[in-house]
């Protein structure tokens, strides 16, 4: 019973993290019906930058906040320099392009970076809490991997529901050319969406870090199980997303621990072939059909 | 010219358009006055909401110009050009039906600087439709048909407008629903100087409430003259409006 608690309690924390990659994905899939396979190599990338802040600087929080501008302005670049090109050509040439770009930039990093395992400090202890007598497994780090992506998910939420740039964005993911007529600058909306996006990721890229070593290839498998928790809140929900990821770092942390370590990323993805097999609306849509 | 003069309100000159190499338009040209209503006719096919969408630049034109009070619409994009003065309803209402009644209002004012004044555009328009008021947050896609037409004339509305540019608004409502947004739109012209282009298969109800009217047949003008003079040509109206 209490490895149980131990198990579930330690795929909280990695289950946030594939809800950040999943919702950097939502966000641009929503968007511009784009998957952005880059993602994750984006997300090593600002890694790597917060990484060399720490080492300049001495502080994690510089390296940190260096991330997550790192990350705005990657995604920002990415879009207007290489998806700007593609965007009105059919999906297809933009999943080309994404892909072509995660193979760069993961060259690019091993040219600067090397391909060596770099360790890479987390933002507070990661000794477990003690509950009374007993350590739990949920350590501060834990909880601010999970506080993390929660306040950024809430405020994301925040942005789309009740302000006027997160009307536009919205009014430009379902029907640009309305959007346009009525005088929103859809070309900008979107670079702020990856822009977003972008962040979310350098989150994510920083938060697993510490649990997976920073390597140009270290995301490649948080990019996966990111997009599997996106698949299973249908891709198109920022709740179902979150829902997603933690369900998914649950299931997966059972896996490693009654089975084995080395099965979790096979049965991410197991997981992901089912899903979209049985039910490709994802486990938490209601359905709705798109109009087009 | 006719740009220069101050009456006019849209001057559009030898226009061509198109979509992917086959022309839609050929060399249309028409002039709108201030605070006038130009009903534009023809069957499928004839241009209409070609015309409509180049206008308002979701459409480049190959050749000729497009000018709004003087003002040279080349080039602009469609989110510019509803800044200068012109805003356009779609064909098929155009409701972003995911978003509530509110939020669609709202759009249509949202790059207007002053908060005061949106608020203002918002309260007009809730006046000019009361049953989108007591909707306000229902999602739009919960709205009637008819619902959904006083939504995107009032969503055009909010961008004060000197120009409205209609596409088909009859289009699938029930005759006594075209009957009251006809007569909106004629109380529109005279209450508050805004002009209109209305593009309408029901050419009846269209000339009804028109000044002018231009009939177009496979992308060219084949007739531009007063709605009455139009109304009353049995031949145009057996070969081209169909009543």
């Amino acid at each position: 019973m209490s490895e149980f608690v131990s198990f579930t309690l330690g795929g909280i924390s990695f289950g946030m993290v594939y809800a950040a990659i999943g919702l950097s994905l939502v966000l641009i899939w929503r968007a511009t019906r784009i998957l952005n396979f880059a993602q994750g190599a984006m997300a090593m990338l600002t890694t790597f930058i917060a990484l060399g802040i720490i080492h300049a600087t001495g502080s994690y929080w510089a390296g940190f906040a260096g991330a997550l501008a790192a990350g705005l302005v990657l995604g920002a670049l990415v879009e207007r320099v290489v998806i700007r090109p593609v965007e009105n050509k059919p999906p297809f040439n933009a999943v080309i392009v994404t892909i072509g770009l995660l193979v760069a930039l993961e060259g690019l990093a091993g040219i600067i970076y090397g391909g060596q395992y770099r360790s890479f400090p987390a933002a507070m202890s990661i000794n477990g809490l003690r509950v009374g007598s007993t350590h739990i497994a949920l350590s501060p780090a834990d909880l601010f991997v999970i506080g993390s992506v929660l306040v950024v998910a809430l405020l994301l939420a925040i942005v789309f529901r009740y302000t006027p740039v997160g009307l536009r964005m919205r009014a430009a993911a379902f029907q640009p050319d309305i959007a346009r007529l009525l005088g929103v600058r859809v070309g900008r909306v979107l670079t702020l969406g990856w822009a977003l996006a972008g962040l979310i990721g350098a989150l994510a890229g920083v938060l697993v870090s510490p649990s997976t070593f920073l390597y140009p290839n270290s995301m490649d498998s948080i990019f996966v199980l990111g997009f599997t928790a996106a698949v299973l809140g249908g891709l198109d929900s920022p709740l179902g997303t979150v829902l997603g990821g933690l369900v998914l770092g649950i299931v997966l942390n059972y896996v490693g621990g009654y089975l084995g370590s080395d099965l979790e990323t096979l049965f991410g993805l197991l997981l992901l072939v089912a899903v979209l097999m049985i039910r490709p609306a994802g486990l938490f849509s209601t359905a709705r059909t798109r109009q087009v | 010219m006719p740009d220069g003069d101050g009456t006019s309100m849209l001057a559009v000159e030898g226009l061509s358009a198109g979509y992917d190499g086959i022309l839609a338009l050929h060399d249309v040209s028409i002039t709108v006055p201030r605070a006038t209503i130009t009903a534009v006719l023809g069957a499928n096919g004839a241009g209409k909401t070609t015309l409509l969408r180049t206008i308002s630049g979701l459409v480049q034109a190959r050749r000729g110009r497009v000018s709004l009070a003087g003002t040279d619409l080349a080039g602009r994009k469609p989110e510019e050009i509803v800044r200068a003065g012109v805003s356009h309803v779609p064909e098929g209402r155009g409701v972003i039906a995911e978003l509530t009644v509110e939020e669609n209002l709202r759009l249509g004012a949202l790059w207007r600087r002053d908060r005061a004044d949106r608020a203002a555009a918002l309260a007009a328009a809730y006046e000019l439709f009361p049953p989108l008021a007591s909707r306000s947050r229902k999602p739009a896609a919960t709205l009637s048909g008819g619902e959904r037409q006083m939504l995107v004339i009032g969503r055009a509305l909010m961008a004060r407008p000197r120009l409205l540019l209609l596409d088909e608004p009859s289009l699938g409502l029930a005759p006594k629903v075209v009957a009251s947004l006809m007569h909106l739109v004629r109380k529109l012209r005279d209450d508050t100087g805004l002009t209109v282009l209305l593009v309408e298969q029901n050419a009846r109800s269209a000339l009804a409430i028109a000044d002018q009217g231009v009939v177009l047949n496979l992308g060219r003008t084949v007739a531009v003259a007063d709605a009455a003079t139009l109304a009353a040509d049995a031949a145009l109206r057996h070969h081209y409006l169909g009543f």
